[in-house]
């Protein structure tokens, strides 16, 4: 079947299998691979990017249910060779070591912040709890978080 | 060396030597640019899946993959029997079936004879597409005749119990050594049974023993392994892109295992999506993927899902233990033994460097000062997949801090004793260092009392005695639970240490351009330290050139000089020691360019950071950055110096480094409910001197977040039928932001004397340190209703039953 999704802006049509799951269109057929495979089962989120603006475990969503929908993904977020706050809060606070779930915490905590612009450390906790990171213990993608509610228009300008 | 020294900042803002600086590595990750081995896609790239036993003990009948060769899209299917028939090259055996471990076990690339474990490799599909590769797997037919299995490891050496292994002609389920030995002992097994047998005739000493599990857990990191493998028929030149943090091992074991000629094998370890040694042993899937592509002249990608991952790769600990720890009825520690029962799985594939097979297990007398300690350690094979050394576990240190921090609690209760005061009583004394233990190690440094206090400090800990007891008088069921661990770090003293007889001595080469700018190549690999920053930071400290103006390469066995890789936490103490004497080559060598330019002797200067002066007169001298370029010049250079300043250098560490740390942490436990409330986690680490304190600090905290894990929801359990009960994350429970409490950190800084820049290694401080606090402060809480110990995982169910003074085992599925 064909689809079309729209992905960080740009659309992308594609010949697919009915089975194909979105995290898989979005790595091979739009070729962006900053969104992370890591269960199958919904349990750890290294796969969360954003369908119509908000956040989806994208191993378990077909690629055709997206279909005729707008994705953003972790090479969304910086716009004009700026870094979004929520990138330039993961740098300044330690908030990522092996780097592997970063892109979803990230979706994540953008989404926070546009919904709540200054979220409790309990709310922030309780946001990121569907997604697990082995390497951080937690404590600096909260502070990262933190950083980017209390710097929302701080950017850096890409080199 | 210390915290309080000034340190410059460069131009960018960054330390010119130590301290906090942004991670260099952080600029792709953020904006999803890492390079990970799913990401490498090749031209004409086939996919792979492997078919996996169901069963954990079973005879293979047949194999039928017609079905499967005939599905569109399939290239091959590939059987233990097509492996059997392929000759190998080597002294490993004289087929692809099966493989060494790198504990010189065997263990089957695919199976031939039976499967061993539930999850074990059965057949191997190469297909055009991941999902094609998967379709086919389900149309493999596999009769197979099933065995009993072996699954309690208490009864694996039980006359009559099913023979795991016979393959290589066992008449049992022991596991022998390279020594001949079916046990392992350390210590001084006489004078510590003589010093408890006297404990337990005297009234004025105690002798507590008790059995205590460190059950099986998986490191599970957030990226499963996987590898991209090409073999160029035309050159001969195998590239492989995958997940391990050992590119230099991998590689010489490919050559031993496929019979390819060692200079001709790439291994590119890219970004890799965590470790914790789980990715440090050579899996049946990345020698098929090498296999795939030897068969089909094509790149073969093989990514394993999660549930291939927990149920196959390398799992840790399973120890069951046994301690008796002697003491005075006023609290001094005189013996301690310890008796384990080791679940190596189905093959014996733990990577460890010690002629003594647990590991540093026998590090377990602790930081505490008595004479006569001794161990025994049983392993043997069970029907379960194999491993044990992973898990950030310091080569079983993690099971040996737990046994004495768990057991000292124990006898605390016996005693009625604070635990605290029971410690500080008999914490080795900063005078006692270098200290010899009664097992033979030789710690290097270590101020316990002062780390201790400082915990203590931050805790508030005779505040927290109070609020405990006023909340016992009303009911409620508060713990404080204290650990101290000492660790053996940075293997090791080639001397001592080997993995299949490759010592472990770490090789780093450092380029100075002619405009100053350098390049650092490392043979150990990052999986999140941060060694792009680090070891930057520390050429910086010695040559006094800007962190950014250094370049760190590692990950590529072609680019990259040899080592051992980075595992139990020996980064910093090897290689960054590596990294500061290849430095001091370049400024030594410096100093004799400067000297000819400058036309004095290389005595007559002395060094500020970043630039050779002539004594006395500052303003006459050349920065790093001139001598760089001098190097390359015209100039003449005294006779035998050959110009350039580039070097490289092999550190043989003289001794392992010995960080320590006291964690205190502070439960509220639900006796209706048997949930435990982690409320504060206190951790001071004492890892010697800190490159980035950020990244120390990172480091600790992820390890802390590991020991609440095991602590409270982690186990990879089985029931009778060898069914593995965690396969997937629904089962295998991981902590999330909700469970980690917002940690507090303190630290106190005693370098390493033995180390050029004092640094000890910190990586798996806390995944060791952690759960003996995190249980010890739950059974702290428990203690009114007379529980002295229960197991890990301590989750609700198994917490209400150590309530009801109804503990259960927690490795073995409830019938």
């Amino acid at each position: 079947m064909e689809v079309t999704i729209t992905i960080n802006g740009t659309p992308v049509t594609s010949e697919i299998e009915p089975r194909t799951l979105l995290v898989h269109f979005v790595r091979e057929n739009a070729g962006l691979r900053g969104t992370h495979w890591g269960c199958d089962t919904s349990n750890c989120g290294t796969c969360v990017l954003w369908v119509d603006g908000s956040p989806v475990k994208s191993c378990t969503m077909l690629a055709a249910q997206a279909d005729g929908h707008e994705v953003t993904t972790v090479e969304g977020l910086e716009q004009g060779g700026v870094l979004d706050p929520i990138q330039q809060g993961f740098m300044e606070c330690h908030g990522l070591q092996c780097g592997f779930c970063t892109p979803g915490m990230m979706m994540t905590g953008r989404w926070l912040l546009d919904n709540n612009p200054n979220p409790s450390e309990a709310e922030i906790r309780d946001c990121i709890s569907g997604q697990i990171c082995r390497c951080t213990g937690y404590k600096n993608i909260v502070a990262s978080i933190q950083w980017a509610a209390e710097h929302p228009a701080t950017s850096e300008v890409t080199a | 060396m210390t915290a309080v020294e000034e340190v410059p900042l460069s131009a960018a803002g960054n330390p010119i030597g130590f301290g906090s600086m942004r991670r260099v590595e952080d600029a792709r990750f953020v904006r999803g640019q890492g390079n990970y081995v799913d990401d490498v896609n090749l031209p004409g790239m086939l996919h792979s899946a492997i078919l996996r036993s169901p069963h954990a003990h079973a005879r293979i009948v047949s194999i039928d993959a017609s079905a499967a060769e005939a599905l569109p899209g399939v290239v091959a299917v590939i059987t233990g029997k097509i492996l059997e028939g392929i000759p190998r090259p080597s002294l490993l055996g004289d087929n692809f079936a099966w493989m060494p471990t790198l504990s010189y076990d065997t263990q089957a690339v695919l199976a031939t004879d039976k499967v061993r474990f539930q999850g074990q490799e059965v057949a191997y599909v190469i297909a055009e597409s991941r999902y094609i590769a998967k379709d086919a797997l389900e149309l493999i037919d596999v009769e197979y005749e099933i065995l009993e299995p072996v699954m309690d490891a208490k009864r694996a050496l039980d006359a009559g119990a099913p023979i795991i292994r016979d393959d290589k002609g066992q008449t049992d389920n022991s596991i022998t050594d390279v020594h001949g030995n079916k046990t392992w002992e350390s210590g001084n097994a006489e004078s510590t049974a003589a010093a408890i047998a006297a404990a337990k005739a005297d009234p004025n000493c105690v002798v507590v023993t008790q059995e205590i599990m460190y059950p099986r857990v998986h490191p599970a990191p957030m990226e499963t392994c996987g590898s991209v493998s090409y073999l160029d028929k035309v050159t001969g030149q195998l590239t492989m892109y995958t997940t391990t943090q050992a590119p230099h091992a991998h590689r010489t074991v490919y050559a031993m295992v496929a019979g390819l000629p060692e200079q001709k094998i790439r291994i590119i370890s890219p970004d890799i999506g965590g470790g914790f040694g789980n990715k440090v042993p050579v899996y049946p899937g990345y020698v098929l993927s090498v296999i795939g592509t030897i068969v089909t002249g094509k790149p073969v990608k093989w990514m394993e899902d999660r549930n291939e991952n927990l149920v196959s790769t390398g799992f840790a600990r399973d120890y069951h233990m046994t301690a008796s720890i002697a003491a005075t009825k006023e609290g001094k520690i005189l013996a301690v033994d310890v008796d384990v029962l080791a679940d190596h799985g189905a093959f014996n594939g733990v990577a460890q460097p010690t002629n003594y097979p647990a590991g540093f297990f026998n590090i377990f007398s602790g930081s505490y000062d008595y004479p006569d300690a001794h161990c025994k350690v049983t392993p043997v094979y069970t029907n379960k997949a194999p491993g044990g050394v992973a898990y950030a576990c310091s080569f079983r240190i993690t099971e040996a801090a737990y046994v004495i921090e768990r057991v000292v609690d124990c006898l605390a209760q016996e005693l009625q004793m604070d635990p605290a005061d029971l410690r500080l009583k008999n914490l080795l004394r900063p005078e006692q260092f270098p200290y010899m233990s009664p097992t033979g190690w030789e710690y290097d440094s270590g101020e316990y009392e002062k780390t201790m206090r400082v915990a203590m400090d931050i805790a508030g800990y005779d505040e927290l005695r109070r609020e405990q007891a006023e909340k016992r008088a009303k009911g409620e069921y508060m713990g404080i639970g204290i650990s101290f661990f000492t660790e053996g770090v940075g293997a090791g003293p080639r001397r001592d240490m080997d993995i299949l007889g490759l010592g472990m001595a770490d090789g780093i080469e450092l380029r100075v351009h002619p405009t100053g700018k350098a390049q650092l190549r490392l043979s150990v690999q990052s999986q999140g330290q941060g060694h792009e920053t680090t070891f930057a930071q520390i050429v910086a400290h010695e040559l006094g050139i800007p962190p950014e103006d250094i370049e760190v390469l590692h990950g590529d066995t072609d680019n990259t000089p040899f080592g051992l890789g980075t595992y139990g936490s020996r980064s910093t103490p090897v290689s960054g020691a590596a990294a500061s004497v290849v430095a001091r080559k370049v400024r030594d060598r410096a100093r004799i360019v400067a000297a000819a330019a400058l036309e004095c002797a290389p005595d007559d200067l002395d060094w500020e950071l970043g630039r050779w002066y002539v004594k006395g007169d500052r303003e006459r001298g050349k920065t790093i950055a001139e001598i760089a370029l001098l190097s390359h010049s015209s100039l003449e250079l005294p006779e035998g110096v050959e110009g350039h300043l580039d070097a490289t250098a092999v550190y043989n560490p003289p001794n392992l480094t010995y960080p320590y740390g006291c964690y205190i942490c502070v439960v509220d436990v639900d006796p209706g409910t048997g949930q435990v409330k982690i409320r504060r986690f206190i951790a001071v680490d004492d890892c010697g001197t800190r490159i980035n304190p950020m990244i120390v600090e990172g480091q600790v905290h992820g390890g802390l977040a590991d020991g609440v894990g095991m602590a409270l929801m982690e186990l990879i359990a089985f029931d009778t039928d060898g069914n593995n009960l965690g396969g997937s994350f629904m089962d295998y429970l991981l902590p999330t932001a909700v469970e980690c409490p917002d940690w507090e950190l303190g630290e106190t800084v005693t370098p390493s004397p033995h180390h050029p820049i004092g640094a000890k290694g910190v990586g798996e401080s806390a995944t060791v340190g952690s759960p003996a606090a995190v249980v010890n402060a739950v059974i702290d809480a428990l203690s009114p209703f007379g529980v002295r110990h229960a197991d890990m995982p301590l989750t609700p169910a198994n917490v209400w039953r150590a309530i009801q003074g109804n503990a259960i085992r927690v490795d073995m599925a409830v019938e």
